[in-house]
């Protein structure tokens, strides 16, 4: 019998031994919610704050919708992502099932609306008389919609961050297009359920300290950039 | 300002970084194999596969899930080969003609682990009088749940030990063999397992070997190519080189040679299937 104690100590060990296997592991995990989150962002900025700026009919519809699927639960998004790209799918030609690429994009679909809705939030919270000023500066709509952007800029970083920290902690998704394969589709998070489900506490524990470490690195990095911002 | 445009260049390179560092360059030849956990978990296929690769340069890429789901992915042509464990489920895939043949490959046996004060009585009894015990005194027991090749097993334990009603204790808990056994370690119940998974996490275990033997528990491994007249798609001159290669004189050698805590874990079948000496 393992204490908890017994596993954080054998993982603290694993963690200095800087195993080869942890760190493509480690990089792996990096690149695929990078790559998701960074199309994600790039398509759900641009899509909210249009959002923000135009009157049309179902409007509430779409920004409910979003706000529904912020919450959209992985393992369905998986689900959904298998039965297409399989070879029986619709998208089965592609051969994209079990690649890092698939798991990109299933975090691409959970971190969208996350960003859309804490985008279109931070849009709503630029103060009306900030607009009424940028608009009072004799400025044209173009102009217009760069100085919002501007002056939104924290809340768009507060967006990405929170799409960031979803994908790269997410499972249920990426374990079953991606197939956990060792060496090509192992992720921190689908590693930590393999070596759960082996007994092996201190590398799932190893695991987790390092998924950690790297959310309070980049949460970190952020902080700086914003008050950096703010001097 | 300065600190801004620093932190901003570091996470730039470190993306690059992990687009490069993180693509191991494609393989030639490769192909997937679908395995139940229980290979898997035990690391079998870890010591196994790297000789697979080196002799014929084909690479393995391993799903390792329940058996029921390893057969929907050959079924769907997702995966070249299958290594899976549950002869009836084989027999009817092979015949509804989505593998080609099957092929035994080896076995382990299943164990029947309980609380070592064995509240139940079931020790040293046969796996149909363990189960009907367990029912009767309303013990615990927690099934896999999952579709799994275990589960399989455990339900065909029960059709054949004439239990029709499994007792308040018995639950499901719906996940792997690891899991499960973490599971049934922590609220001492009987459970069934593969004695690979158990021995390889017995020491994380309060729990004991209290039914072994019974030639119903015996375990048989085979492997399956995915036939490409169903599935056009597949790799079937890969998954077909697999199979000749783990049926073989080397691959069975290495699998009688895999010690696991010191303990022989399968045992190679060398070309025979269990049905033939039953």
């Amino acid at each position: 019998m393992t204490t908890l104690v017994e596993s954080l100590v054998g993982a603290v060990k694993l963690l200095f031994t800087f195993d080869s296997e942890l760190v493509s592991i480690t990089l792996l995990s990096l690149y695929v919610s990078l790559l998701g989150v960074f199309f994600a962002g790039l398509l759900a900025v641009p899509f909210a704050v249009l959002l923000g700026t135009k009157k049309f009919r179902g409007k509430k519809l779409v920004v409910n919708l979003i706000n529904t699927f912020m919450g959209l639960p992985p393992v369905i998004v998986g689900l959904f992502l298998f039965l297409l790209f399989s070879r029986q799918g619709a998208l089965g030609g592609t051969g994209l099932l079990f690649t890092p690429e698939i798991m990109a994009l299933a975090q691409f679909i959970i971190a969208f609306p996350i960003i859309t809705g804490v985008t279109l939030s931070a849009y709503e919270g630029v103060e009306k008389d900030v607009i009424d000023l940028i608009v009072s500066l004799g400025t044209n709509p173009r102009q217009r919609t760069w100085l919002t952007l501007f002056e939104m800029r924290y809340g768009i970083l507060t967006a990405l961050m929170a799409g960031l920290g979803r994908a790269f902690s997410e499972v249920g998704a990426v374990i079953i297009v991606g197939g956990n394969i060792r060496h090509q589709t192992r992720l921190l998070t689908t590693a930590i359920v393999l070596e759960t489900s082996r007994g092996e506490f201190e590398t799932a524990i190893a695991l987790g300290l390092i998924l950690l470490s790297l959310a309070f690195i980049i949460n970190y990095a952020l902080t700086v950039v914003r008050e950096g911002g703010r001097e | 300002m300065n600190s801004r445009t620093l932190i901003l260049a570091a996470l730039i390179t470190l993306f690059s970084a992990c687009l490069t560092g993180s693509q191991s360059p494609p393989p030639a030849d490769s192909i997937v194999l679908a395995t139940t956990t229980s290979t898997y978990d035990s690391g079998l296929l870890d010591y196994l596969l790297p000789a697979f690769t080196e002799q014929t340069g084909i690479e393995v890429r391993v799903i390792s899930v329940g058996t029921g789901q390893a057969l929907e992915l050959g079924r769907r042509g997702d995966a070249d080969v299958l290594l899976v464990h549950s002869p009836a489920d084989e027999k009817r895939f092979v015949t509804d003609g989505f593998g080609v043949a099957r092929h035994c490959v080896m076995y382990n046996d299943f164990v029947i682990l309980g609380p070592s004060p064995d509240p139940a009585g079931i020790s040293n009894t046969t796996a149909a009088e363990a189960l009907s015990f367990i029912a009767k005194s309303d013990s615990t027991f927690i099934s896999r749940g999952d579709d799994s090749g275990t589960h399989k097993k455990e339900l065909l334990l029960w059709t054949n030990a004439g239990v029709e009603d499994k007792g308040v204790g018995y639950i499901e808990s719906g996940t792997g063999m690891g899991l499960t056994l973490l599971t049934a370690g922590e609220k001492q119940a009987y459970t069934l397992s593969d004695r690979a998974t158990f021995v390889s996490m017995k020491d994380r275990l309060d729990l004991a070997i209290l039914v072994s033997g019974d030639t119903l528990l015996l375990n048989p491994y085979a492997a399956i190519a995915v036939n490409p007249v169903k599935n056009p798609g597949v790799n079937s001159r890969g998954a077909e080189a697999f199979v000749q290669w783990i049926t073989g004189a080397d691959a069975q050698r290495l699998i009688g040679e895999y010690r696991k805590k010191g303990e022989r874990l399968f045992t190679p079948l060398q070309g025979r299937c269990l049905e033939d000496s039953d």
